[in-house]
């Protein structure tokens, strides 16, 4: 009851932001807390839940920017740009996790480094195509059923919506028979392959699922910016959303979303103040490491238990003193 | 001391910290409606490998204020930094914070191409004045954009200049080139070939070497039967460049050209005899003789300890171009349009950089020095050996003739003499 009643009070509060928030520039930075929101649990999909850790989920991200900006600006539609993108995003994710998944560990982490670095050299060279380091400029926002997307609080709305969906689809994923059998490859893919599920399958399809959300991101992160140069693609994108994962805490539903959260809000806001902010971002991503090594959801959940734990022994100790 | 405050029952402390937030908004905003002033944004890199041009460009700015007493117009002037490290996202949600946030009046920067391109949009949906040094030749040729303008200079604009100097005035015939391999590096190459070409010399060679080069050896080494090279790199690159050059033997074999920031002010404080006799083109240095430089390069000595280099001088502008402006629409800042309009009809008879006045793309159009890296007084300096005066981004083609070709780029226009 309780937790239904917290959830209600956050969606509330969220849904209603653009009314209270007051300034335009807030608004903007939830908008993207969102999306980076949704790239950072499209990753957690891997790293977390088949504990397959990617250093290359920008070229996905990227390659729905750059497909989505490159059928915008060759004239077509806002649909067939957001259906081209996603088919070249899962096409892409699909060469990805072939290539990929030959390798374990170390490797996978070098393969995926190396296929992102590959799109962004291609993004980087291929003037032509790309514009090369100046990029594609998109002339608007879409607009769905004729709403103009143009200010702040309706794209915010928008970028919810998405955001929302994509939580509900995560943790009907996270339940599902095919979300168990992912954990089960993470944990004992040996004993899972003997029960005869076909391991390289289950992860292939959980690549192109975190392919297809990353898609989902880097669309909105088009929209948004309605701008893409190759610096979407660059390794230290890749890096900062992983970071978003971990720091949150790995195969949490709530940790890559408080993850987003925690690296939009120094990289934009806290910069303001603090001229040395990178160093702040090191030392907290320290602080996490040392303090809840697991991350920040679930280290909280542990403070929390611990604390209550501890009032209740103190009451016990109390009770039995004074009988 | 601070005993009272665990003593405090919890109730009580979170109230008092209340009451300590809310008296301090209060202070805070009492002293917002104190005045009115003019708000300018800097945007700027403070942070990665860019800083050192970046926090250039805050000195300048500030150099340029203190001399007004950060007043315009009868009004105070603040100036608000925002640090874009050099990320095309972040400096849209900067750029978005100074509008929103901060209420800026007019934006100065930013300093990358990518940056720049990455908020045109923007400024141009909230109809924001955007000052920039972003030299990507299309903000202002084939896509302008009605709210930005540029003092500096284009990627070309002074790299034509110099095509015309290396192939009329010295006479040199064929010609390697070697750049960064950014739209920066790639425009400035084209707009030397074009005009060295267009007056008898040839481009036998083009180097690319990657942003983030190592080492220039391997490229180096192809340098071979050639009258001269011409060198297009920004930041700490050119530095490392010439360096590699002078080791390899061939300074003073081959004569080094260089375009803008190849030896600029900024790295040339970090160099020794290696740099000596290296010829650039650029819209300033901090030996231009006139008493409106003099002064400039003399109070950044005295309050920062630097030369002045192409970001300092940039902001300075910048901030005198504005002024000019808001000064020209009576200090009333409110109607933007108004004041964009007033930003374009600057004309400044005498700035740090000689006499300034602006095209109809909003690019500036204004004098292009050859400079020779010279010894003085036991510092390197950029002594100016000759003025090409009131140069545009268009050089002397008709500029409907040269909107109606494409972009430069690595393939435009096209080499064809390479391997010649």
């Amino acid at each position: 009851m309780r937790e239904r009643c917290l959830i209600i009070v956050t969606l509330m509060s969220l849904v209603s932001l653009p009314l209270w928030m007051g300034s335009d520039y807030y608004i903007n930075i939830a908008s993207q807390i969102l999306i980076w929101a949704i790239f950072a649990l499209a990753l957690n999909v891997l790293v977390g839940w088949s504990g397959l850790v990617s250093l290359g989920h920008a070229g996905l991200f990227g390659m729905a920017c750059y497909t989505g900006a490159w059928l915008l600006e060759a004239g077509w539609g806002h649909f067939t740009a957001v259906l081209g993108a996603f088919a070249m995003t899962i096409l892409v994710s699909a060469i990805f996790g072939a290539l990929s998944l030959r390798t374990r560990g170390i490797g996978f982490i070098m393969i995926t480094l190396a296929i992102s670095q590959i799109l962004w050299g291609i993004a980087y060279r291929w003037i032509g195509l790309t514009n090369g380091d100046n990029g594609i400029i998109i002339s608007a926002r879409p607009t769905p059923f004729g709403i103009e997307m143009d200010t702040p609080g309706v794209f915010y709305i928008f970028t919810l919506i998405v955001f929302l969906l994509t939580m509900l689809i995560m943790a009907i994923f996270y339940q599902s028979p095919f979300g168990v059998s992912l954990r089960g490859t993470r944990d004992q893919s040996r004993r899972m392959s003997a029960l005869g599920f076909n391991v390289w399958l289950i992860r292939f399809f959980a690549i192109l699922f975190s392919g297809f959300f990353s898609g989902v991101a880097g669309l909105l992160f088009l929209y948004y910016h309605q701008y893409v140069s190759p610096h979407v693609l660059s390794l230290l994108n890749s890096a900062e959303v992983l970071l978003m994962v971990i720091s949150g805490g790995t195969g949490t539903l709530l940790g890559p979303v408080v993850g987003a959260g925690l690296v939009v809000v120094i990289k934009n806001v806290a910069s303001a103040y603090i001229e040395r902010w990178n160093m702040l971002l090191g030392v907290i991503f320290v602080a996490i490491v040392i303090f809840m090594p697991e991350g920040l959801v679930p280290g909280t959940q542990r403070l929390f238990r611990w604390v209550f734990s501890r009032i209740k022994s103190i009451g016990a100790a109390i009770k039995s003193e004074a009988s | 001391m601070l005993l009272f405050l665990f003593k405090m029952k919890i109730p009580l402390f979170c109230l008092a910290l209340c009451s300590v937030l809310v008296s301090s908004f209060l202070v805070v905003a009492a002293y917002a409606q104190d005045a009115d002033p003019i708000r300018i944004g800097l945007m700027t890199v403070k942070t990665g490998p860019l800083a050192t041009g970046g926090i250039q460009m805050e000195q300048g700015l500030d150099i340029y204020l203190r001399s007004v007493s950060y007043t315009i117009a009868g009004r105070p002037v603040e100036m608000i930094v925002a640090d874009t490290g050099g990320s095309p996202a972040v400096a849209r949600t900067k750029a978005q914070e100074l509008v929103e946030r901060d209420g800026v009046d007019a934006i100065i920067g930013p300093l990358a191409a990518f940056e720049a391109l990455a908020i045109n949009s923007y400024i141009a949906q909230v109809g924001i004045p955007t000052l920039s040094i972003a030299a990507a030749e299309d903000m202002t040729q084939r896509t302008p954009n009605p709210y930005f303008i540029r003092v500096s200079s284009s990627s070309a604009q002074a790299s034509h200049p110099m095509g015309h100097y290396a192939a009329v005035d010295r006479e040199f015939r064929r010609a390697v080139t070697i750049a960064d391999d950014i739209a920066y590096g790639q425009e400035m190459v084209a707009g030397f070939q074009r005009v060295f070409e267009e007056n008898g010399g040839r481009v036998v060679a083009k180097l690319w070497p990657p942003l983030n080069v190592a080492e220039y050896s391997a490229y180096i080494a192809q340098i071979q039967n050639v009258d001269v090279v011409y060198m297009a790199f920004a930041g700490i690159n050119g530095l490392r460049f010439i360096r590699q050059y002078a080791e390899f033997g061939l300074q003073g074999e081959i004569p080094l050209l260089g375009g803008m920031t190849s030896a600029d002010e900024s790295i040339l404080r970090n160099m020794g005899d290696e740099a000596l006799g290296v010829i650039s083109s650029s819209f300033y240095s901090s030996e231009l003789p006139w008493p409106a430089n003099v002064d400039f390069v003399s109070r950044m000595r005295e309050v920062y300890d630097v030369n002045p280099g192409y970001y300092a001088v940039s902001a300075y502008l910048e901030a005198m171009v504005l002024h000019a402006a808001i000064d020209a629409v009576g200090g009333d800042t409110e109607d933007k349009a108004e004041l964009m309009n007033a930003l374009r009809s600057v004309e400044l008879e005498d700035s740090p950089r000689g006499y300034v006045r602006f095209d109809e793309h909003g690019n500036v159009v204004g004098n292009i020095y050859i400079f020779e890296v010279q010894q003085k007084d036991g510092r390197l300096v950029n002594t100016p050996i000759k003025t090409y005066e009131n140069v545009s981004q268009f050089w002397n083609y008709n500029s409907e003739e040269f909107l109606s070709q494409p972009v430069y780029s690595r393939n435009y226009p096209p080499a064809i003499y390479l391997g010649q």
